[in-house]
């Protein structure tokens, strides 16, 4: 444990913060401490109220009562002085500048905070590549941010923040968007600024992670810490309760056997110049497939290519026996098979219309007469489907923008439901997605297949794919090079399977 | 890649191609297109249009869009007339331009406080604007042209930086009002790459809300870069009135998004965070001698909207299809086993 943590004065203290959003109260006396060198966890489901904390904390949102001392000083509600005093936010997209290099990236918080006049250039790109190598990065000063990978995103934005002399760094959920090996690679670099001592606050719900990297943790529950302290006293069972507010088994989800069925969907020798090869799968009524790959291992291709976004090089489809091609996906959709994209907020949804109009934009047409839209139908249907699906709402008119995470991935699998699909693929359906709403995701997609829906999953999560799953596909580089399953399958096994690649 | 395809794959580069194209097919049609003397007819007609465009990019380049700017430039350019007339006293050129601009800026102060203050839609706000200055204008101001103007203006008019003579022996001549263009390309290049303000333009362009999460302070910079660019718009009309030498309120408006194609041509994107100065430059060039050359080769004048549509489609069209094209011939080339 770091001693630095648990001695002296902290030099980030929160104290009984208090914010009420008109009569909702967000966070109601909510007390964190942050010493030098330490990696604090600030863990709650969505809704606890930490990103309203961490507005606080930065200065973006005013809090009612309560006060923030930065190194024992008192710190105004303002930006720009919590970024003065070292505190730099990395928000989870990472607020960079697309169109600006990398140097000038790294450089520009500096820049600002210096309140330059004159752009200078020398120093700032000099400046930048030192805080790269500082963080042994290999990224290349001068490419436009829009060209990088997510997690070379990533180390820029901390970087930006290393180059600013930042003492405090605050990441939302840093990992979402990363893989297993990304990961590895951030939590090494968060250890060796650790001994520089500058502090991390993670904001995460993974709990793996939390393990992984705090010294301690804070978990939020409906606006007040429930729990606090160092993370070796914990184990991840009590973590997941704090945070939920009742236990959850983390098991695998009971379920009844279905009898074997003719499958409903069948590949064989498939392939993709550069994507994927040679994949042969059958997907049948009553059945949860998992394909479990790193990213980049061709697993999302797959899935799109079966959806008819892209169209394969080799191999063939055959949709209950009979051999098919799917143009787009307009004739995927009308072969009765559902994609419930990897970016639910990008891809899936418009955010800022109601939840109604999200469920049944895409099957407008069940709801006409004569060419004439029922509107009263069309609620009809949407609150059916909002009480289906357990979605969390007063009414269905609210823009989807004002749910959680969670609660929109609902949506898009409702607007799915709508269709009465035969197959239903999914790509990451819990990426973003607190461990309550994940649990009853699982739950939900597995009473759908019981009841001969065919389901595919493509995911990286490993415990999800033993979770949920009935037979789990490993896909490493574009092929499929192991089927297991997933009643007998343990989490070691499977991981060892899928991260063969980066061993070799 | 190969140097063609890499021209190629810009907007500028099509729009650079294109230019090429077009002047070696002018120039076989009409050999005397290839002298001295066409390029400084280009640089005289294109000259108020460059100074719009600068201006325009300005805007472009920080997400929004700005389409009153002939409006100020016309008003600039007549209440500058009125008020010199007004006090009938004897100033030099450059005080006509320093009045110009400050009205200019003045009334980009106005688009700035709505657009940067109140946080209003760029486009809503100047579409507004245009018309109430172009109003204001004609109904505060008069409706009537200028044509006594002073005797500095009609001085500066004939001060001549070069003087040639074309093919069929006429002189063809570049004013010292291309030295205003010349000056606002230094200033804005200047601006633009070496101060922090010019940097911002580009972080607002790129993402509005993480210029905000690192302090920037957004509402200031986009009230000034909206001052500025009402300055240089009324540089722009003052400049009209000494190629002209007489100011008639309604000239100017009408021309704007001939100025937002040049700056588009130019390689500025219409969703902000990119735009050069160099790039508007060719860009306003490239229009110019299509209008020109065109209107010299006697084609009547609906072609040249014609022939700026289709460059604009192309310009911004074929540098899409191309990387996609490109993408596909990577994948096909691969082998099929991943």
């Amino acid at each position: 444990m770091n001693d630095e943590a648990s001695g002296s004065t902290p030099i980030l203290q929160m104290q009984d913060i208090r914010k009420a959003y008109g009569s909702v109260r967000v966070l109601e006396d909510v007390s964190l401490e942050l010493g030098a060198g330490e990696v604090r966890c600030l863990a709650g489901e969505n809704g606890s109220g930490k990103s309203t904390l961490i507005k606080v904390l930065s200065g973006v949102v005013r809090a009612d009562a309560g006060q923030v001392r930065l190194h024992g000083r008192r710190l105004s509600s303002d930006p720009m002085a919590a970024i003065a005093a070292g505190l730099s936010v990395i928000y989870q997209d990472f607020s960079l500048f697309p169109n600006l290099s990398v140097w000038e990236n790294i450089g520009f918080l500096r820049s600002v905070t210096c309140e330059d006049v004159f752009h200078r250039r020398g120093a700032r790109r000099r400046l930048a590549v030192d805080t790269l190598r500082r963080m042994q990065v290999d990224i290349d000063p001068d490419t436009p941010v829009e060209m990088l990978p997510v997690a070379s995103k990533q180390l820029v934005a901390i970087a930006r923040a290393l180059a600013n002399q930042a003492r405090i760094i605050v990441m939302d959920e840093p990992t979402t968007a990363l893989t297993r090996s990304e990961v590895a690679h951030l939590l090494d670099i968060v250890e060796t600024l650790k001994k520089d001592g500058v502090s991390f606050l993670f904001v995460s719900h993974k709990i793996e992670e939390v393990f992984a990297v705090c010294d301690t943790v804070t978990v939020l529950r409906d606006g007040s810490v429930v729990m606090e302290g160092p993370i070796g006293a914990f184990d991840a069972g009590r973590l997941v309760e704090a945070m939920t507010g009742r236990s959850v088994d983390s098991q695998r989800l009971p379920r009844e056997q279905s009898p074997p069925q003719p499958p409903f969907l069948e590949v064989s020798g498939l392939g993709r110049r550069g994507e994927f090869v040679d994949v042969n799968l059958a997907l049948r009524p009553g059945e949860i497939v998992s394909v479990v790959g790193l990213l980049g291992s061709g697993r999302t291709e797959l899935a799109q290519t079966l959806f008819g976004y892209m169209k394969p090089d080799a191999g063939r489809i055959e949709i209950d026996g009979k051999p098919v091609a799917f143009g787009d996906q307009t004739s995927a959709i009308a072969h009765g098979i559902a994609y419930v994209p990897e970016d639910r907020l990008t891809e899936g949804l418009f955010l800022s219309q109601s939840i109604a109009d999200n469920i049944t934009v895409s099957s407008l047409g069940k709801s006409t007469s004569f060419g004439i839209l029922g509107a009263a139908a069309l609620l009809q249907r949407a609150r059916a489907a909002v009480q289906n699906l357990r979605i969390k709402t007063p009414d269905v008119t609210p823009a989807v923008a004002t749910l959680s995470g969670g609660n929109q991935q609902r949506v898009v699998l409702a607007r799915w439901m709508e269709h009465d699909p035969k197959l239903l693929i999914l790509n990451g359906p819990t990426v973003g997605v607190d461990v309550g709403s994940k649990r009853d995701i699982h739950e939900l997609l597995v009473s759908l297949s019981r009841s001969g829906t065919s389901v595919m999953v493509v995911t990286d999560d490993i415990p999800e794919a033993i979770a949920l799953s009935d037979r789990i596909l490993v896909m490493v580089r574009g092929r499929i090079t192991a089927s297991f399953d997933a009643a007998a399958v343990d989490e070691d096994t499977l991981y060892n399977e899928v991260i063969r690649e980066d061993r070799t | 890649m190969s140097p063609l395809a890499r021209i190629v794959a810009t907007p500028q580069g099509i729009v650079f191609l294109v230019a090429v194209l077009f002047a070696l097919v002018l120039g076989f049609l009409n050999p005397a297109f290839f002298t001295p003397s066409t390029l400084l007819d280009l640089a005289r007609n294109g000259l108020v249009t460059g100074i719009f465009a600068l201006s325009v990019m300005l805007v472009l380049a920080s997400g929004g869009i700005d389409v009153s700017h002939t409006a100020i430039g016309a008003f600039a350019m007549y209440a500058t007339m009125k008020i010199v007339l007004g006090i009938d006293m004897d100033l030099p050129i450059i005080a006509y331009f320093a009045v110009a601009a400050i009205i200019g800026a003045g009334l980009g102060l106005i688009n700035g406080v709505l657009i940067g203050g109140l946080g209003l839609n760029t486009l809503i706000v100047t579409l507004g604007t245009l018309s109430f200055f172009r109003g204001a204008l004609l109904t505060f101001l008069g409706t009537t042209y200028i044509t006594s103007v002073p005797r500095e203006v009609i001085d500066f008019s004939r001060t001549i930086l070069i003087r040639i003579e074309n093919g069929v022996g006429q002189m063809v001549s570049l004013p010292a009002s291309f030295l205003v263009l010349v000056a606002i390309t230094i200033a804005l290049s200047i601006v633009m790459n070496f101060t922090m303000f010019g940097r911002k333009v580009y972080a607002i362009g790129g993402s509005e809300e993480a210029a905000q999460r690192i302090g920037i302070r957004i509402k200031r910079v986009k009230v000034l870069i909206y001052v500025i660019a009402g300055a240089i718009a009324g540089l722009a009309g003052m400049t009209h009135v000494t190629l002209s030498r007489m100011a008639n309120p309604f000239d100017l408006v009408g021309m704007e998004l001939n100025v937002i194609a040049a700056v588009v041509l130019g390689g500025a994107r219409i969703t902000g965070g990119h735009g050069t100065v160099l790039g508007t430059l060719l860009g306003v060039f490239v229009i110019t001698m299509i209008n020109t050359t065109l209107l010299m080769a006697g084609v009547p004048s609906y072609w040249q909207k014609f022939v700026i549509g289709c460059l604009i489609i192309l310009g911004t069209g074929l540098p899409i299809v191309f990387d996609r094209l490109a993408k596909y011939r990577r994948r096909m080339a691969r082998p099929l086993n991943a």
